[in-house]
């Protein structure tokens, strides 16, 4: 059934000739163009772009989409990304044409709703952070990362200290280690203990003046909220340095813990998993900032302020580390983020966070007799199981479970990280899951792993593709399409 | 709680089936010391309904583009969108995916990310281009580290005070770390001084990087550019208003070895500044160093056609500290859009948007300085934008005067350059008519014949 003709390349469908659009005449008094450009700089030929009439556009990439699994047609379990599902309420609000339709360079006179939105979403944030100053400018979680470095690092400069370091746990995103390195620190990783914590003696030994920033995920990676965090705080706290918490795994935490309460200086949100923002194919994402009031003066400009009744754009300080994007920052991620929390209330949100542990604390119950857990038997919002056991006994990694349970109607779990977990998979059902989908998931689990191993080598067997060579993918890159000889 | 399955009944069982006694028993990880105490200090809940009233207030203390008629541009642009875009993008099996990495569930995606690579080739003249990045700033903030890292020149970068003041000052931000300098070339008439230029740059200078047409609309010799570039063995970046593609010379058939662009004119709207989406593409050598999302061709177990993620030894995922950017998204809606946009509109489509744009700005630069108070402050030829010149030094009076009669008029330029201070930028789409150019040009000279131009704030 699947229509093989319209997902052929778009290249391939163009013919010259075609076209999707047609524009007014000109209006205006003509005037040969060569009185209005150099002749120079002006192409004999438009680009070389495909022609397609509109209806071929329309085919196409309607049925592109059918070849994705998304939220809205899958459980999508995916650990550490929060697949939850996108209300249409908010895709409705954010398109409004008085909230779509404004000019980054509008007169704040002209955008005092949108302004006030964001200010209010401005001490929102700050609330549930418990952390008082804000920037919405970063683009995504990773850029909120390099973003509070750089303000650290401004911070350390005005008060004359060298701090070279930041320390990130062996169990962090990659982009910890990444965004250390780009806002001009050394990156030292931090071992994780047997439980899956910060081992504290290694943490003690490498902890020093020289270090500026201990960046945290909590709860981590495994899904564990790291007790130990006061303790950390402290401790690193004592020798001057801050602490960063990747807000990765707000969901398990909102209305129960604030990260300013448990020790953390600075922090960012992402507002595409927490606050349900459509995650769009790998973005947009958004990654606003918290921090601790004496690192307030440091954010990138501008921020809202209030002023009597108005709202303005301002400079935080003159101590401001400048800007990291143009314009304001992905606006219509912080409106549907906006409508999310305004949805919710402060009982909601504190019920998202209960039942997203209580989902994944359900499906742990019931995968934990099929795969091995390493870390226990109680999660927060997510946990990682191991296929290492299973490798071992029958040559099944992984990757091939993840595979087949394609074909059974789930998206995979992450696969291989945490890094910490050998064969790791690393399961989120959040809590826009039901149980008998949860119940499905793992009676789907436990029947992959009673499969034999050619069957699941081979898997999935229901997709338009399956094993995609990525080796060769990668040796002989084609990275784009080119006419046939 | 909205969004959620969960009964009285479910929650009792799963409890029992977890082996909890209380939801309470499953945060006992966190101490209580720790716990806040009490509830967040949030509004109260809404229902749909309320949401959508409160939300309606909120937008109708707004002034849109639609509403006022727009010519602010800045690298933002009220574009036409055609109906295709919104439609394709609004698909669930589009918005509420992600990141492909599993590419057997995501060749729609992934098919996508190929076709806007090819599409952005095409487009810009480049050889690779990366799936896309966060905007056109950071874009060029990632280009410029990326000719640092390739030249193995840390230390100097040359740009012109004609691009964007904000990609600008995301640079310098980004070089506040690493200690290396942003040298600044002046644009005397709205375009880089060649001669200051090529005495400015020299053998340390990783990457001059220019925008064409720059952030006055005026079009630089990119050509000049990339001589001076290549005779040091640095890097031309240029960052371009892809609309103006649809009529000038490709950026890569000048010379430049990096491309960057804000992809924003492409079929996204304004949405007060974002998210938008970054163009970076580049020539064949600089590849492996690439920041951002590369999908690629390859073939499956049966050997079917098929596109994965490719080159990811490059990526935070797999190298951490070792990678060449954080960037670990890119942003997918925003590069289905700009690839449903060029489909639709073909090459035909672009140069008559391009040709447009051209034509009506030049009109409206003509009849706004058909009064004698304004003039265009630089000579050179314009694509889109061009800088007015009020003799009265009067532009936020003017500009607010303006607003008050139904029209987004311009950009001053006072905040980024002092010397500009009695000016504004004024930017004309192919969505502008010439009555709304007309009753633009007529509001501004009514100004200055009748309003006492108040002082104001």
């Amino acid at each position: 059934m699947r229509n093989t003709q319209a997902t052929k390349l778009v290249f391939e469908l163009s013919k010259p000739g075609r076209h999707g659009t047609r524009l007014p005449e000109s209006d205006v008094p003509e005037r040969p163009l060569d009185e209005l450009l150099p002749p120079a700089a002006v192409a004999d030929d438009p680009p070389p772009l495909p022609e397609l009439a509109e209806p071929d556009v329309v085919r196409h990439y309607t049925n592109l989409s059918t070849l994705n699994m998304s939220v809205d047609t899958h459980c999508y379990p995916l650990g550490s990304c929060t697949m939850k599902y996108n209300a249409k309420r908010n895709e409705r609000m954010a398109s409004l044409p008085g909230m779509a339709n404004l000019h980054p360079y509008q007169a704040s006179a002209t955008i005092q709703g949108m302004l006030q939105l964001l200010f209010d979403l401005q001490r929102m944030l700050a609330e549930i952070a418990g952390l008082p100053a804000v920037s919405l400018q970063p683009a995504a979680g990773a850029h909120g990362e390099l973003t509070a470095l750089m303000v650290a690092a401004a911070y350390f400069r005005e008060l004359g200290q060298r701090r070279t370091k930041v320390l990130t746990p062996d169990s962090a995103h990659g982009t910890n280690p990444a965004s250390a390195r780009m806002a001009g620190f050394d990156s030292v990783t931090i071992k994780s203990n047997t439980q899956g914590l910060v081992d504290m003696e290694d943490l003690k030994h490498k902890l020093d003046q020289e270090v500026g920033v201990f960046m945290i995920t909590n709860p981590n990676t495994l899904g564990i909220f790291d007790d130990q965090v006061g303790e950390i705080a402290e401790l690193v706290h004592k020798q001057g340095g801050l602490i960063y918490l990747d807000g990765a795994n707000m969901n398990a935490i909102m209305g129960i813990t604030r990260p300013g309460d448990f020790g953390a200086d600075m922090m960012h949100f992402n507002p595409h998993k927490t606050f349900s923002g459509p995650h769009g194919g790998g973005g947009p994402g958004a990654g606003p900032i918290c921090v601790a009031e004496r690192l307030g003066p440091y954010l990138p400009t501008p921020v809202v302020v209030r002023q009597g009744e108005r709202y303005l754009l301002a400079q935080p300080s003159p101590h401001s580390i400048g800007r990291v994007r143009s314009f304001f920052g992905n606006v219509g991620v912080l409106v549907r983020a906006y409508c999310y929390i305004r949805t919710h209330g402060p009982d909601g949100l504190r019920r998202v966070s209960e039942n997203a542990v209580l989902n994944a604390n359900y499906l742990l119950s019931r995968v934990k007799h099929i795969l091995p857990v390493p870390q226990g038997d109680r999660c927060m919002h997510e946990f990682v199981a191991s296929a290492a056991s299973l490798k071992k006994d029958k040559g099944v990694p992984a990757m091939d479970l993840a595979k087949r349970l394609i074909d059974f109607g789930f998206h995979p779990p992450t696969v291989y990280f945490p890094l910490t977990v050998q064969e790791a998979m690393m399961i989120e059902p959040t809590e826009t899951e039901s149980k008998e989908t949860l119940d499905a998931f793992a009676e789907a689990l436990f029947r992959v792993t009673e499969e034999t191993p050619e069957l699941l080598h081979e898997s999935p067997h229901t997709t338009v593709i399956s094993r995609p060579d990525e080796v060769r993918a990668a040796r002989q890159p084609i990275l784009k399409w080119s006419p046939p000889d | 709680m909205p969004y959620s399955f969960i009964t009285h009944e479910d929650r009792q069982a799963m409890l029992s089936a977890i082996g909890a006694a209380s939801l309470e028993e499953l945060f006992a990880p966190i101490p209580d010391e720790l716990r806040i105490q009490g509830p967040l200090d949030l509004p109260p809940a809404l229902c749909e309904l309320e949401l959508e009233q409160h939300m309606h207030q909120l937008a109708a203390k707004n002034a849109p583009a639609g509403e006022k008629v727009c010519f602010l541009g800045g690298g933002s642009y009220d574009h036409f969108v055609p109906a295709v875009v919104d439609a394709i993008a609004s698909r669930g099996e589009f918005y509420t995916s992600y990141t492909p990495y599993q590419p057997e569930v995501s060749q729609g995606n992934l098919q996508v990310m190929f076709e806007y690579q090819t599409l952005i080739c095409q487009l810009t003249g480049m050889d690779v281009s990366n799936a896309s990045l966060y905007e056109g700033g950071s874009a060029a903030a990632e280009a410029v580290l990326m000719s640092m890292s390739t030249t193995g020149r840390p230390n100097k970068v040359v740009t012109s005070a004609s691009v964007h003041p904000e990609y600008r000052q995301i640079i310098e931000t980004y070089f506040e770390q690493l200690n290396s300098e942003l040298v600044t070339v002046p644009a005397p008439d709205g375009t880089v001084s060649i001669e200051q230029l090529a005495a400015t740059v020299d053998d340390d200078t990783a990457c001059v990087l220019l925008q064409h047409p720059n952030f006055f609309g005026c079009l630089e010799d990119v050509a000049a550019a990339a001589e001076i570039a290549h005779h040091h063995n640095a890097v031309l970046v240029v960052s371009c208003d892809p609309i103006s593609l649809g009529l000038l010379k490709r950026p890569g058939d000048l010379g430049a070895d990096v491309v960057v662009a804000e992809g924003q004119p492409l079929g996204t709207p304004m949405q007060y500044g974002g998210p938008y989406l970054g163009i970076l593409a580049c020539r064949e050598r600089f590849v492996r160093r690439m920041p951002g999302r590369i999908a690629g061709q390859t073939v499956d177990r049966r050997g079917r056609r098929c596109w994965v993620l490719t080159l990811q030894t490059r990526e935070q995922h797999i190298r951490r500290e070792r990678a060449t950017s954080n960037i670990c998204t890119n942003q997918g809606l925003f590069a289905l859009r700009a690839a449903t946009y060029l489909a639709t509109v073909g090459p035909q489509g672009l140069r008559q948007t391009a040709e447009l744009c051209l034509r009506k700005a030049n009109y409206a630069a003509d009849a706004i300085t058909a009064d004698r108070r304004f003039s265009r402050a630089q000579h050179q030829p314009f694509f889109k934008e061009f800088v007015i010149r009020d003799a009265k030094g009067q532009v936020e009076a003017l500009l607010d005067e303006a607003t008050n009669s139904g029209f987004l008029a311009g950009i001053p330029l006072a905040p980024w350059y002092p010397e500009l201070e009695d000016c504004f930028l004024v930017a004309v789409t192919e969505k502008r008519t010439k009555e709304e150019i007309d009753a633009l040009a007529n509001c501004l000279a009514s100004v200055s014949v009748e309003a006492p131009v108040a002082v104001t704030q």
